[in-house]
């Protein structure tokens, strides 16, 4: 067993997990945060993106002691004061999600592919969600979805001044 | 980042979102409402069956045969048993007594070759992924680990992956029955034999429907809560139909119906790999009994691929004779349709489906349909999003097209020649199905004017003409299908095991607030929104005073689940009836209440008031209020506004509409880039147009997929070398292009609501359009047929003429083999 240090979701916590305990597991097993599903086991569909320091990872791929000393947030700490996020909110208004499974980690994906282009193309938005399938939407609403939550760009960079 | 979410403020982020243009109350159905779904489902609360946790939860994994068919000598759990965290391991014949058979409830001839089908092999394996073996464990590590435990001898058997071998009958996949050959199925309507000779021109093709892997976003899971001194089961299942499992697990297993709760948490898509009755479902129930504790099973994906139903994998030979100037005289089809290894819940009805829709909108003299139902070593077939229909609407929109290249016709105009015209309805057509309505001009015409269609025609021939290397095509697909599974009496005669009806119940509460019970079961369709603005209007009541129930055979009772685009045509209609049957007794209140005779009382927007005096009135609510005080009804009235409504439909519902598709062919590449893709649908009265919209889209992807990307591959021994999401390419959003999707609106004249459903419609218009466009770009190369997924090396093969255009006139012969299984066919069958 190692032991492991992380903040999820603005909670601490400290584990003594199995070398081999993915990181998803340890959030829907260890912690109760099945908030984050799992949809293939090849780290295709990124259905389990979750963000280590900021950055989004698929977390069906890293092991938990990977994210020792690290904080992760996944979709169930993306809400600020109770609100949710502009990018969960315009998911919502452009009707960018369908059976729901895939959307945490799309939401989460979109989340980080904004943080580093504010402003992108539609074919930006398509590639750059490329790691994570969908099989109800077509994605021509999650295209949508990303897109307003762009041109909402100040809402989105600071979310308190929205409010 | 805080840890807690307002539920009270993100409902109202969600309520404010909802209020759209001047909805307000009795003005529901039509409006772009935001769904009700989406506040759990973006916010990761959302109860999908994995999620759930139990005291005491064991978790249950399963030993597969890695060999296609094999005799299974031995299978020893003893070691599995021993190790750490293990509380059982058994094999198939441990349990075979209690698992009893799995169910097919679709035997389409009396005479059916039906084998059963043990939830856990005993005897034989007959597919990569046929579970042999269950080992429980404290949690799901254990579980993997102790697999590796179990051993089991297998003694291989030859093995038959393609279909035309498996005719032969030399291999066999269930010896015990002599043959492979599950049933022949025959049908006609007028006489093909007379239309045909009166034909001036005969076109034959063989089309391939390749295997698809449905590959809905949520891996099946199963969790089991056994209370065992009163032999009663909680079963949670990621499935479709929660109230149909609920009954074949009674039959199956032999625990009595009213022991069994079956409930259908959050579902993630199904596509109709969740309309089933899985070996796992009933394994996981005899677990958990024998144990007394309960039980979890989630499926890998990998496993999935290999353990949940895959769809498609036809052979079809379809011939059209028709007369020189164009006009249809009659179709024929010989149909070849793979089961797979077993016979799953509707599996031999998937084909016979589609046999009312070959002839889709044309007009003709005679038909002649015959359908062979195939086993082999194959992980078994059932209803992939359509279900028969996108198969025959595949064949036919193709074959018109070449048709018209035959006659030197213009496609367009060749289908206008020959389709039911919008005066001719109500029509019934060639396979004896009454279509109520349809407006083909219309929907034919909106989207040639949206795509361009002369234009881009001009451009084509420029294309052509300079010999560009990027050639354009485009594809049509003018479709209908038959939606709203349906008609008791129908699906009776059709031999499919139970009805099509569907209930619903509406609970006034004394608040006035009300409670829709559904029987559909809903994944990703937007059940709780649409039904709510449905019950809304009908009610008169706000939209957010609603909430739908559904998918709990305790909470919702009766119902037929989703499948089959039927919910909104059947449920959602029969949430209606239920609402009215509470105005009406609620009618009869408020007339006691207001002192009015029954007839005075007028009834809009949610307030009863009497005819000529507007001053008395009383609202819905407080009519509510006034049944659950029960103080002053009517003499003999009881207390209660509660409705139910069953209903079960005269008719199927015909969707329509006109798919047009251009692609541009790099012919030194053989890639396909989608360059425009127009749909324009006609699904009857909308009652959600985001809705709606949301459906198309997302069955215009899986069309596409089968079209461009997706193929199940097996080997020559059976294996699925397509076993993995790296292997099987389901389109991302980079592989998509923007779909331009409109509609024309013909109501149903068979339902009160005049909507026709709207799930299968995408996908069973998009891959016609899409294939008929690559050969379109492609066809001054002589080719006239590209197989299945439209690779770019199967498409640079036929234009370079390696494979390609012979490889068309090879499928028409009969001698293609398609996917992996080519090396196979032509090195004389596999070993």
């Amino acid at each position: 067993m190692a032991r492991i240090d992380v903040t999820v979701d603005g909670v601490r916590y400290t584990d003594e997990v199995e070398p081999r305990l993915l990181l998803v597991h340890y959030l829907r097993d260890q912690l109760g945060k099945v908030g984050t599903p799992i949809g293939c086991d090849t780290s295709n569909c990124g259905a389990c993106t979750v963000h280590l320091d900021g950055a989004s990872v698929k977390s069906c791929t890293m092991l938990a002691v990977q994210a020792d000393g690290g904080t992760v947030t996944t979709i169930e700490g993306l809400a600020e004061d109770g609100r949710m996020h502009p990018v969960q909110q315009a998911f919502h208004e452009q009707h960018g999600l369908q059976c729901g499974y895939c959307t945490p980690g799309m939401v989460m994906a979109a989340v980080d592919l904004l943080a580093a282009n504010p402003d992108p193309t539609d074919a930006e938005i398509r590639e750059g969600l490329e790691g994570n399938l969908c099989r109800c939407t077509g994605y021509q609403n999650i295209v949508r979805a990303v897109r307003a939550a762009a041109d909402a760009g100040a809402e989105l960079s600071t979310p308190e001044a929205a409010r | 980042m805080s840890e807690e979410l307002d539920a009270g403020l993100i409902a109202e982020q969600i309520a404010e979102s909802g209020e759209l243009g001047t909805p307000g109350v009795g003005r529901e159905v039509g409006q772009a409402r935001r769904r009700k779904e989406d506040a759990r489902l973006l916010t990761g609360q959302t109860k999908w069956t994995d999620n759930i946790q139990l005291p005491g939860l064991l978790h249950l994994a399963i030993v597969r045969s890695p060999i296609a068919h094999a005799r299974i000598t031995r299978v020893d759990v003893s070691a599995a048993r021993q190790r750490p965290g293990v509380l059982a391991a058994f094999s198939g014949a441990d349990l075979a007594a209690e698992l009893g058979t799995l169910p097919c409830a679709w035997p389409v001839t009396p005479d059916m070759v039906h084998p059963d089908h043990p939830p856990l092999a005993t005897d034989e394996v007959r597919y990569v992924g046929d579970a042999v073996a269950v080992v429980v464990a404290r949690d799901r590590y254990a579980a993997a680990d102790a697999l590796e435990a179990v051993e089991v001898d297998y003694e291989p058997l030859p093995v038959v992956t393609d279909m035309t071998e498996a005719l032969r009958d030399e291999v066999l996949v269930h010896a015990d029955k002599g043959t492979n050959k599950t049933f022949l199925w025959p049908f006609d309507g007028g006489d093909y034999d007379a239309a045909r000779a009166k034909a001036d021109v005969v076109v034959s093709r063989r089309y391939i429907q390749q295997r698809l892997i449905p590959g809905a976003m949520e891996p099946r899971a199963v969790v089991v809560e056994p209370i065992a001194a009163a032999g009663e089961y909680t079963i949670y299942s990621a499935t479709q139909i929660p109230h149909i499992l609920r009954i074949m697990l009674a039959l199956t297993t032999g625990i009595a119906e009213q022991k069994i709760r079956v409930i259908a948490p959050d579902v993630g898509g199904g596509f109709g790999s969740k309309l089933n009755v899985y070996a796992e479902e009933v394994i996981a129930l005899v677990v958990a009994k024998r144990l007394g504790r309960p039980v979890k099973w989630t499926e890998s994906r990998s496993e999935g691929f290999q353990a949940t139903i895959h769809g498609r994998d036809q052979i079809q030979d379809i011939e059209i004779a028709a007369t020189r100037d164009g006009t249809i005289l009659g179709v024929s089809v010989d149909l070849k349709a793979d089961m797979g290894a077993y016979l799953q819940l509707v599996t031999p009805g998937v084909p016979i489906l589609g046999a009312f829709m070959f002839n889709s909108i044309y007009k003709m003299e005679g038909y002649r349909f015959r359908c062979t139902g195939v086993f082999t070593n194959k992980t078994p077939t059932d209803a992939y999003r359509g279900a028969g229909r996108p198969e025959a609407t595949y064949a036919i929109e193709r074959i018109v097209t070449e048709l018209a290249v035959e006659l030197g016709m213009d496609p367009i105009e060749l289908r206008r020649k020959n389709w039911i015209r919008h005066e001719e309805f109500p029509f019934t057509t060639i396979s004896g199905l009454t279509y109520d309505s349809g407006n083909y001009e219309a929907a034919t015409g909106k989207a040639l004017g949206l795509f361009g269609y002369d234009e881009l025609r001009a451009e084509q021939a420029r294309r052509r003409e300079s010999g560009d290397p990027v050639q354009l095509g485009i594809g049509i697909s003018t479709f209908t299908e038959m939606c709203g599974l349906a008609p008791s009496r129908v699906l009776g005669s059709l031999s499919y095991g139970a009805g099509g009806w569907e209930a619903a119940s509406i609970r006034m509460l004394p608040t006035g607030k009300v409670e829709v019970v559904t029987g559909t079961s809903p994944h990703g369709q937007g059940h709780e929104t649409a039904w709510s603005q449905i019950a809304a209007d009908a009610l008169g009541v706000p939209f957010d005073d609603v909430t739908v129930i559904h998918g709990d055979t305790q909470s919702s009772p009766m119902g037929m689940d989703t499948y089959g685009s039927r919910s909104l045509v059947v449920g959602g209609v029969a949430v209606h009836l239920a609402a009215r049957k509470v105005i009406d007794k609620a009618r009869a209140i408020a007339a006691h209440l207001l002192e009015a005779a029954e007839s005075d009382i007028d009834f809009t927007d949610g307030v009863f008031s009497v005819k000529g005096s507007p001053e008395a009135r009383s609202t819905i609510q407080e009519i509510a209020l006034a049944t659950f005080a029960a103080h002053n009804l009517p003499d003999g009235m009881e207390p209660s506004l509660n409705s139910d409504a069953v209903l079960d439909p005269e008719n199927f519902s015909f969707p329509h509409g006109t798919h047009l598709c251009a692609v541009e062919v790099d012919t030194e590449t053989g890639g396909v880039a989608i360059r425009k893709y127009v749909a324009v649908d006609d699904v009857g009265k909308v009652i959600n147009p985001l809705i709606v919209e949301g459906q198309v889209h997302g069955g215009i992807a899986q069309g596409i997929g089968q079209a461009l990307y997706e193929e199940a591959v097996y080997d020559p021994d059976g294996n699925l070398i397509t076993g993995t999401m790296v292997d099987y390419l389901i389109p991302s959003a980079a592989d998509l292009p923007e779909f331009t999707t409109d509609r024309t609106e013909t109501p149903a004249t068979s339902n009160p609501l005049g909507v026709k459903g709207v799930g299968e419609a995408g996908t069973i218009a998009s891959t016609p359009a899409v294939v008929s466009a690559v050969v379109d770009a492609v066809r001054q190369f002589g080719v006239d047929d590209v197989q299945m997924p439209c690779s770019p090396e199967r498409v640079w093969r036929a234009v370079h003429g390696v494979g390609g255009a012979a490889g068309a006139d090879r499928a028409r012969q009969g001698t293609i083999a398609y996917g992996g299984q080519q090396t196979a066919t032509t090195a004389g069958g596999a070993e």
